[in-house]
């Protein structure tokens, strides 16, 4: 049995969000093997040190939750990124610092020893990244597993939420050396890059100039986090795929006149909290994202 | 004696010029409102405009890189520490129009905001 009869039996919705998708099914339903098949698990917004237990009476748990979570699934994943927001805004370094140290220890429960981190404006905007990068490490970076090219941008130590130029020229840089027909890019960022609900903030100032040299690649998928709940968004043929938060849920782009984390519903507890795994088939080109709730246990 | 009274008809009439001339242009200077910024507030956070009338907003922030965003006026500035920020504007709609900070500063970042009153 492999992990997409697994998914299947266990009754969680998978869904492609590639239109190349229907290839790959359709070669699996030929039962065809196709090789160089991995998934990664995407988490996102843990907001470690938040602390209000009208929004989340679990606030010191959650994380925890989906630590088991991940640690249970079938069959693990090859690595896991945390897409921003590890730690909750608070104005002392001392204090971020501290936040970001025991988000630290509490993840290193996670049997999949490959975790990779991106910091949110949450844990970089107030000191441009100093304390993120001191505790956590760098926050751009590239990397590649089993033929797919990472990039993981920073998009929030600049308070104004701008990528800047300095990156966009390491951007075009590391593009440069990729294949625009044949090499597969998954790009990583907190915010989204491109203008979701500007008013929420929720936008790269600069991402427009990002998705450009984009464009000219024909295998793009974007993950981001951010704006704690799912949503699924097109620039040109660059697919943009929103994550759920784990510890409050925010109110969809534009329905509130503020915006605010969403109250805990007793009556649903954990409602809108989860993570995602997104399997990376090729060829041809496809991902496979399967969201996991965090449930009550 | 007739000759000095019309020196200083002339020197009158140029001290009338001049003051017309000078009280003409600062009726056309436009009224500059002064806006502060610090962590996490504006000082004042309401402010009363006039429908079609131009003013100049004039931001000066105390402490640290804050923003001002009022979308439904149209006005986006950066507000750096040491450098006033000013922007004209000539308000075309009445109503209520919120503001708010939309450069992350901090704990009270989402709580950085106010409102322009804009009257007929």
């Amino acid at each position: 049995m492999d992990r997409r009869d697994f998914l299947k039996l266990a009754g969680i919705g998978i869904v492609f969000v590639s239109g190349l998708g229907r290839v790959a099914a359709a070669a699996e339903k030929a039962g065809k093997k196709l090789p160089g098949d991995f998934y990664f698990v995407q988490m996102s917004d843990t907001h470690w040190g938040f602390n209000n237990p009208k929004i989340n009476p679990d606030f010191g748990g959650t994380l925890r939750k989906a630590v088991t979570l991940v640690n249970g699934l079938e069959i693990h994943p090859d690595f896991i990124i945390f897409t921003g927001d590890l730690s909750h805004d608070t104005d002392d370094d001392q204090e971020r610092r501290k936040r970001l140290t025991e988000f630290k220890q509490i993840v290193k429960d996670l049997k999949v020893k490959d975790v990779k981190f991106m910091p949110g404006e949450h844990d970089a905007a107030v000191d441009n990244g100093k304390v993120f990068m001191e505790v956590i490490g760098k926050t751009h970076y590239t990397f590649t597993h089993k033929g797919v090219n990472f990039i993981a941008l920073d998009n929030v130590s600049d308070p104004g939420g701008s990528l800047g130029d300095q990156q966009l020229k390491w951007l075009s840089d590391n593009l440069k050396k990729l294949n625009k027909d044949k090499s597969r890019i998954v790009v990583l960022c907190h915010r989204p890059l491109f203008g979701l609900y500007p008013e929420w903030e929720w936008e790269t100032r600069d991402g427009a100039k990002a998705i450009d040299l984009l464009l000219p690649y024909r295998n793009v998928t974007v993950f981001y986090g951010h704006i704690h709940q799912e949503n699924h968004h097109m620039t040109g043929h660059i697919a943009h795929h929103a994550a759920h938060g784990l510890m409050y849920p925010l109110p969809a782009p534009g329905s509130k006149p503020k915006l605010a984390p969403v109250p805990w519903d007793p009556a649903k507890p954990y409602n809108n909290l989860g993570f995602r795994s997104i399997e990376a088939r090729m060829p041809p080109a496809d991902y496979l994202v399967t969201e996991y709730p965090i449930q009550k246990s | 004696m007739k000759a000095l009274s019309k020196k200083f008809l002339v020197i009158g009439i140029i001290f009338l010029v001049i003051g017309a001339f000078g009280a003409s242009v600062l009726a056309a200077e436009p009224e500059v409102i002064k806006i502060s910024a610090k962590r996490f507030e504006y000082n004042p956070k309401e402010i009363t405009l006039k429908k079609g009338v131009p003013v100049i907003l004039e931001f000066t922030s105390l402490d640290r890189l804050h923003g001002f965003r009022c979308s439904g006026l149209g006005i986006r500035t950066d507000i750096k520490p040491g450098q006033a920020a000013r922007v004209p504007v000539t308000p075309q709609k009445a109503g209520d129009f919120e503001f708010h900070c939309d450069n992350f500063c901090g704990s009270g970042h989402g709580n950085m905001a106010g409102v322009i009153h804009v009257v007929e």
